[in-house]
């Protein structure tokens, strides 16, 4: 078992490397969503709000009083901190800067795409619960997307592991840490592409949703959320966007791991920081690029999209145990 | 006669004190009398269980019990396991069912009396160690089950109804298992299990393969496994919940231990094909379950169907077993053996909370349709937590109990890649695949039923006046859902009874059961859900201060905002229908939802409406295509035979003479 060696000891060093990834996502995660709303201003020939704008918007919510709907229960209130604290979480164990982070024992890939998941249905049923005809739109949707979406996360991460013979990521991405060609690997590329689809579907990006609409008919998580306000509609904001921070890095561990430090000395994790902060940056960019010349999917075309990614992933799966 | 047997025979005794009580005591003390009693069934239960799981085993021969064969009984420690999980979801259900008793909910004497003989049935079946001893205890479990299903026959005609599909089914299911016993037995020449399993290895592999398939069928049955599972969405809707509780956390249980009683121990083993049928009607089950499971507007309809996924997850496990058995893999078929048996155990304990939950909804409210429900969260708030934390469970996400057992289930299919053979490499993916869409759709159809069923307004006058459940419920429900937290967070409290399990019907025994036991303590290091639950909780609180000290505690209540549409009714809200609505629309092809579009115009002029009303239903489509034709074939050929009794009797008489002739040639030819 080669899994065994990550398994939950918990090192100072770890420990440490888990908090700075975990202060690195929430710091750096609006600051991303600006920078993808600045690219795609510029792109578009506007000036765009700068890359901090998020973070003034946070600030601003955040100083506001907190509101109460009539008619929403304890559920509409802790859906935002659910949903935080599952990212937070995520954070904390992917092995974003170190393999070797401090929580080993939630390290898993399968405990991972489960607690994003615990989020969104947080959020679906804080949808439901306020009531209205958009909360429960919203929160279909989102289920509907998270249903098929799911399946395709748990296939590509389980073609990803039959290899290493474990779920745990730091093993994953040790391994291929190690062995440069497993992640050109036809298992490894049929994995990418699925899981980039569905990165896309969860982070509620274009095709999939336009997190920058207004309008009933498109909106899939705005819905859910036009109850909140102030610093409720603050942490759910932020929780947006680690969740996006949080599966670019993802997939950055996983088919980018070069950089990652196998080592918990100073200089090995500082340079991995760097490097993993350029590489979410970067496909960020390439994401917010790529978002101009989209339009939105029919509603009813996404299933389409994820289809075709789960069937990526069943191949890859299948390439898995074949080659 | 040790704790195991002492324990089976004071819960026989309390079963059978517990029908005279039933019988006379007054409708005061019936429920609570009969409810005491099958909850010592019950404790019984859960003692035999543990002394079995720690390791004894206990036989006895008891021929004074039953005219002509006799009671052989036989614990081991997979029996063991499955008593121990009948014992306690028995103990508390009763209890439970005390409580729901009140207040004019007596279920009445027959009932009464039938509770704890279902009860004991439930632990004597996995205790039975011979056919005919097997054969009777299943059928007063069947016989027991049915009375309790139709309790409320006098109020709903839709009882009969399940209550006919069940009894057919159920009979149908045992004629199967009879015959796949009895063969066996007729040519071992003996009719314990002990004399079965010496001579199945000298039977053909045909006869063999045969008393498999005729087995899975029987016990599939049972389990709900589709497409036999027409009988769960009727009967476990129907039947009062605490029976609802028992028949699908304990009894359905049955089944998948018949299923690996019978082919991994009685006939040891076997070929590749058995394991891959199973794992193909798993696989199957589990994703036609939950898809129906998610568009079902029927609360209790929802979780029987959820049933049906989580017994297809369990027999893809068995499968998945067999399989690497079959390949000389003997640790990893332990594995995925021991994932198939975590998820009997924590499935029993999530989804007797979840029907315990749904009864009190439906007990405070008289609705069971999830579009007249919502609004429940302020009058009910006991009842909707421990539905959520049951949800949690069925939906397999961190923090519930369904989310270990799923977890360890892919770690066995993982290692599946140390297995030769074409076939594995085609069949593994696709059963890895039915595991995650089952995930997948399982968390739509759990945020469906807690989202339209408990929070946001009531739609109807019964949900509006509904009011939270007298106190005996609510504490059994709490315990529950603390037995779920717990089989949540330390899952690995069960490794060594797990391993035990699994070594009892293991060809290396003991070995077996310290690799498999070794092997689970390694993988059980790779995830701890403590941490996660815990990371994830503390996170939590940790925003939540951040947040007071921001912008302090006090709340100001306002009006819902609503795009500024004003105060919205509750007829605005989403119901399960209408969330369920893209779902069904992506699975059109697999679901073929009917819809119906009824235009009265009135008499004046066509172009003028006065009625129009809107039907639909999401019929179960393999029961409309598989047992509709089989149902009128049947009916068919029964009008055809009623040309042969016309009455007279010399006619009978010449039927009696021509068989007489026709077998008396058929012997001469064959001697």
């Amino acid at each position: 078992m080669s899994g065994g060696a990550f398994g939950t000891e918990v090192t100072a060093a770890g420990v440490a490397s888990s908090v700075l990834q975990v202060a690195l996502t929430v710091a750096g995660a609006p600051l991303l969503v600006g920078l993808m709303r600045q690219i795609r201003a510029r792109m578009e020939g506007r000036a765009g709000a700068g890359v901090g704008q998020p973070w003034r918007d946070l600030r601003k919510l955040m100083r506001k009083k907190p509101l109460a709907p009539d008619g929403t229960g304890p559920l509409f209130r802790t859906a935002p901190l659910v949903q935080v604290a599952t990212a937070l979480m995520v954070a904390a164990a992917i092995p974003f800067v170190s393999v070797r982070t401090g929580l080993g024992g939630a390290a898993d890939l399968i405990a991972v795409v489960a607690l994003l998941t615990l989020g969104t249905a947080a959020l679906a049923l804080a949808g439901l619960d306020t009531g209205t005809a958009f909360g429960g739109m919203g929160a279909s949707r989102e289920m509907t997307i998270t249903a098929l979406a799911e399946p395709t996360v748990l296939m590509a991460t389980f073609a990803l592991s039959t290899r290493v013979g474990s779920t745990n990521l730091p093993a994953i991405v040790d391994a291929s840490l190690k062995d440069a060609g497993r992640v050109i690997s036809p298992v490894s590329v049929l994995a990418a592409f699925a899981l980039a689809a569905v990165v896309l579907a969860e982070a509620g990006r274009l095709p999939v949703d336009n997190p920058s609409t207004h309008l009933e008919l498109t909106m899939v998580h705005e819905a859910m959320v036009l109850e909140y306000s102030g610093p409720d509609l603050a942490l759910v904001e932020l929780a947006a966007s680690m969740r996006l921070a949080v599966l670019l890095g993802l997939w950055s561990a996983l088919f980018l791991p070069w950089g990652t430090a196998t080592s918990t000395g100073v200089p090995a994790v500082a340079g991995a920081t760097v490097l993993f902060t350029l590489k979410v940056g970067v496909l960020g960019a390439v994401l917010a690029a790529g978002e101009v010349f989209m339009a939105k999917l029919r509603l009813f075309r996404v299933p389409e999209l994820l289809a075709g990614s789960f069937l990526l992933a069943v191949l890859a799966v299948a390439a898995s145990f074949f080659l | 006669m040790n704790v195991i047997g002492s324990a089976l025979a004071v819960a026989a005794g309390c079963a059978g004190a517990a029908i005279p009580a039933a019988v006379v005591s007054p409708s005061w003390l019936r429920a609570k009398a009969a409810g005491t009693l099958t909850a010592a069934v019950g404790v019984c239960g859960i003692v035999s269980g543990a002394a079995a799981l720690s390791g004894r085993t206990f036989t006895a021969r008891l021929p004074d019990v039953l005219p002509l064969a006799g009671v052989y009984l036989g614990v081991d420690a997979l029996s063991g396991l499955f008593i121990a999980i009948a014992g306690a979801v028995i103990a508390i259900v009763a209890l439970y069912g005390i409580g729901y008793a009140q207040n004019g909910h007596d279920p009445g004497r027959a009932s009464s009396a039938a509770l704890p003989v279902f009860a004991a049935a439930l632990l004597l079946v996995p205790a039975a160690a011979s056919v005919s001893t097997f054969l009777f205890f299943w059928e007063l479990m069947a016989v027991s089950s049915l009375l309790l299903i139709l309790a409320e026959h006098k109020k709903r005609d839709s009882v009969r109804e399940a209550g006919l599909w069940y009894a057919v089914m159920t009979q149908l299911g045992f004629v199967l298992i009879l015959l796949a016993l009895a063969w066996p037995a007729a040519t071992a020449h003996g009719e314990t299990f002990t004399a079965i399993r010496a001579a199945a290895p000298a039977m053909s592999p045909l006869m063999r393969g045969a008393v498999f398939v005729l087995a899975l069928a029987g016990f599939g049955s049972k389990s709900g496994i589709v497409p036999l599972h027409a009988w769960l969405p009727r009967a476990h809707p129907e039947a009062p919940s605490p029976v609802s509780a028992l028949m699908s956390a304990v009894m359905v249980n049955l089944g998948s231990y018949g299923v690996i009683r019978v082919g991994m121990d009685l006939l040891s083993g076997g070929s590749r094909w058995w394991w891959l049928t199973a794992m193909a009607a798993g696989a199957v089950s589990a994703v036609y379950g939950i898809l129906q499971a998610s568009v079902t507007g029927d609360l209790k309809q929802l979780l029987a169907y959820s049933t049906t996924e989580n017994m297809g997850l369990v027999l893809l496990g068995i499968g998945t077993a067999g399989l690497f058995r079959t390949s000389h893999q003997s640790v990893l078929a332990g594995i995925a053996l021991a994932a198939a048996l975590l998820h009997v155990v924590t499935h029993s304990a999530f989804k007797a909370l979840l029907f315990c939950s749904a009864g009190s909804v439906l007990r405070a409210t008289g609705v069971r349709d999830l579009d007249a429900l919502g609004g429940l969260r302020a009058a009910m708030p006991v009842t909707t937590a421990v539905f959520a934390i049951g949800a949690l469970g069925a939906a397999a996400l961190p923090g519930g109990a369904g989310f270990v057992s799923e977890w360890l289930l892919l770690q066995s299919l993982i290692h599946g890649l140390a297995m030769p053979g074409i076939v594995v490499s085609v069949v593994l993916p696709i059963a890895v695949a039915a595991v995650a869409l089952s995930a997948g759709l399982a968390v739509a159809a759990f945020v469906k039923a807690l989202g339209t069923g408990f929070l946001a307004r009531p739609r109807s006058d019964g949900a509006a006046r509904a009011a939270e459940s007298p106190a005996a419920m609510t504490w059994t429900m709490a315990v529950l859902a603390a037995a779920c937290t717990v089989l949540a967070v330390a899952p690995g409290l069960l490794g060594s009874a797990l391993a035990r399990a699994v070594g009892a019907v293991s060809p290396g025994g003991a070995a077996v059961s310290d690799a498999v036991g070794r092997r689970l303590a390694v993988l059980g290091s790779t995830l701890s859900p403590l941490v996660v639950v815990a990371g994830t909780v503390g996170g939590a609180m940790v925003v939540a201060a951040v947040l007071r000290l921001a912008a302090g505690p006090r709340r100001r209540a306002v009006p819902l905002w609503d795009c500024g549409a004003g105060p919205p009714s509750a007829r605005m809200q989403y119901t399960a229908t209408s969330f369920a609505e893209p779902l069904q629309r992506v699975f059109d092809d697999v679901l073929a939802p009917e819809s119906d579009v009824d235009v009265t115009p009135a008499v004046e002029s066509e172009y003028l409406v006065q009625t129009v009303s809107y039907h639909r239903a999401v019929p179960d489509r393999i029961e409309h295509r598989l047992y509709a034709p089989v149902i009128a074939a049947a009916r068919w050929a029964g009008q055809a035979a009623r040309a042969l009794a016309n009455g007279s009797v010399h006619r009978y008489l010449g039927y009696a003479f021509s068989s007489l002739v026709v077998l008396l040639v058929a012997l001469a030819a064959i001697k």
